[in-house]
């Protein structure tokens, strides 16, 4: 096991240095300067910026340099807010984009294991059919669609709940959460009953019933763990979704979090701020598959002898 | 006596012909009789006809607007109503359609083609090829690639030919994965022997003996892309980082009737539904599709995003 945790972390290593470079040349080969999108500068001025933001070295002597202070945790100064340094935008948007994520996550588990586990009790009932169709409705409503749609509902038409905004307003935390969970929740409610309607058709579950052991006690004591083995590969793929889905949710519902920063420095084209999110989510995202492989084999022992 | 040889070579034939067919025939009889997977057909079937046959069928024109009508609901004039320009909603969605549409099976050839090619080569050809093609897919599978097609898009402008094959370059990977799969069982069956035997090549072996083999999963995964790509085109469209005016697509439509929906609810409703019965149309045929050619494979997840 040990060993595999230590493969694992290896082979990352060098996924990791890839997403970097690709990301470092990729936005270095953009046509055009960042400065020539607005009025033409004194050639003193360019000068000086790019001094600033290290542009008059070679550009593999950036690239090391880039390298070096990335280590360090320096992502360097914004090109749109001179007096920022992408860190520090990072620092205020990430913690904000985690709560939200978690958040969904929470949403996405719950509803999602518990309609899952529902629908596989009983399957090809109604009580197999209603979770399911409302799964695909999940999946077939992307937040881009379902975002706005519960706004009008909810904050406009009803005004229960706030339209936008992040720890303002009571209330105007759960939207966006539910926003960026329900596509997860209904991906996992299938993953969940397929998972469980195979294990519950195994040997042991029957031995388990045979002795006497009621219907939930199987469910939660026996089927469980390997039911929920296909939920935990999932979660890789989820994580990397929930992080691009807080692009939009953080557009629509105004959340100064990392995604709505991503797609304002994609518009603003500002360079360093685009580097530094992409690497930044880039990283998170392939460390967490290393984090979901070694759960997933963990989870389920006959995975171990593959690899 | 030779004749009775040839008698029986020739119901050896229809046989083996038979046989050939009826994988399809099971298949489409296990298909049509999943309700929800013929639904599916149909309206993908009609999409496209629709999407095809816009130019003529449209009740407007793409650019004609009526400003002193602006945003009116829906009418007889204007079946969807019109958006703030006064433009007819229904000919733009028509339109737009055609851009989702064309994005979502251009993209999806991209990755068939490529995830294909790369899928049979590994498996057939199996050893240090398979081992080095196959961690070349693992690599990139560990990239997060939907950030990096939205850095593509911002460092490159939004170009249409980009858009596609940036998104058909990420969905590849599952189609080399899939395809390897079934070479690697299908490449120890007799047939794939005695083609050998009878001296064809590596080239030929692999278009004429495995391709025709492996296309039920490969059918079944394309189903399943279609909606996946149409769903990120129309994700990068509503970031504003996809199609861009004057071109339209569904994405673009939903994103400036979220602006207004307030006031003009319908400019949302219509492009949402538009997209939402599409994607549905085609999980549900994807999911018919791979219990009706793979009886044995469990319906998992399905479909949208990876």
């Amino acid at each position: 096991m040990s060993k595999l945790v230590l493969a694992r972390i290896l082979q990352g290593i060098p996924v990791l240095l890839i997403v970097v470079t690709a990301t470092f040349f990729l936005v270095r080969a953009a046509p055009g300067g960042p400065f020539d999108a607005e009025r033409s500068l004194p050639a003193e001025v360019v000068k000086n910026l790019e001094k600033r933001y290290n542009l008059d070295a070679p550009v593999l002597h950036q690239y090391v340099d880039y390298l070096g202070n990335l280590v360090r945790g320096d992502f360097g100064p914004s090109f749109r807010y001179p007096n920022r340094s992408v860190t520090e935008l990072i620092r205020t948007g990430m913690p904000i984009t985690f709560e939200l994520a978690f958040y969904a996550i929470v949403v996405a588990v719950v509803v999602g294991v518990m309609s899952g586990l529902i629908a596989a009790v009983r399957p090809n009932s109604l009580q197999d059919y209603l979770p399911m169709s409302l799964a695909m409705t999940g999946i077939c409503l992307p937040a881009f669609l379902l975002g706005p749609i519960l706004v009008l509902i909810f904050g406009i038409w009803l005004e229960w709940l706030p339209v936008s905004g992040w720890g303002y307003s009571p209330g105007d935390k759960i939207l966006p959460s539910v926003t960026l969970g329900s596509a997860y929740a209904a991906y996992i409610a299938r993953l969940t009953r397929a998972g469980m309607l195979e294990v519950l058709s195994q040997d042991f579950i029957r031995t388990a019933r045979a002795k006497g052991l009621s219907m939930p006690g199987v469910v939660f004591r026996h089927a469980l763990r390997g039911g929920l083995a296909p939920v935990v590969a999932f979660s890789g793929p989820a994580v990397a979704g929930l992080l691009t889905g807080s692009f939009v949710v953080e557009t629509i519902f105004q959340i100064p979090g990392l995604g709505r920063f991503y797609v304002q420095a994609a518009f603003n084209r500002d360079y360093t701020m685009i580097m530094g999110t992409t690497i930044l989510l880039s990283c998170l995202i392939v460390i967490l598959n290393i984090v979901v492989d070694i759960l997933a084999v963990w989870m389920n022992p006959r995975l171990r002898k593959v690899r | 006596m030779p004749e009775n040889m040839i008698d029986s070579l020739k119901s050896l034939e229809q046989i083996e012909f038979e046989e050939g067919r009826s994988l399809w025939n099971d298949a489409w009889v296990r298909l049509k009789r999943n309700r929800l997977a013929m639904f599916g057909l149909w309206v993908m079937l009609f999409l496209v006809s629709i999407s095809l046959l816009t130019p003529w069928f449209a009740p407007y024109g793409y650019e004609i607007q009526d400003l002193e009508l602006g945003a009116s609901g829906p009418s007889l004039a204007h079946w969807l109503g019109t958006d703030t320009l006064g433009r007819d909603l229904l000919t733009r969605l028509m339109y737009g359609g055609r851009v989702s549409l064309l994005v979502g099976f251009a993209a999806t050839a991209v990755s068939l083609a490529v995830g294909v090619i790369w899928g049979i080569v590994a498996g057939y050809m199996g050893g240090s090829v398979d081992a080095v093609m196959m961690r070349i897919v693992d690599i990139l599978y560990a990239l997060p690639f939907m950030i990096f097609v939205i850095l593509l898009m911002v460092v490159f402008g939004q170009s249409f030919l980009l858009l596609f094959l940036a998104i058909g370059l990420v969905e590849w990977l599952t189609m080399a994965r899939i395809v390897r799969g079934q070479v690697q069982a299908l490449r120890r069956q007799e047939f794939v022997s005695a083609a050998i035997v009878t001296g064809l090549s590596s080239a030929q072996i692999m278009r004429r003996h495995i391709l025709p083999n492996i296309m039920g999963p490969v059918i079944v995964y394309v189903t399943l892309t279609i909606p996946a790509v149409m769903l990120f085109e129309a994700f990068l469209s509503f970031l504003g980082l996809g199609v861009q005016p004057p071109q339209s697509s569904w994405g673009v439509l939903i994103a400036t009737g979220v602006e207004t929906m307030e006031e003009y609810p319908w400019l949302l409703i219509f492009p949402g539904l538009a997209l939402s019965i599409t994607l549905f149309a085609l999980n549900f045929l994807g999911d018919g599709l791979r219990d009706a050619l793979d009886p044995r494979s469990a319906s998992g997840a399905g479909g949208v995003h990876e």
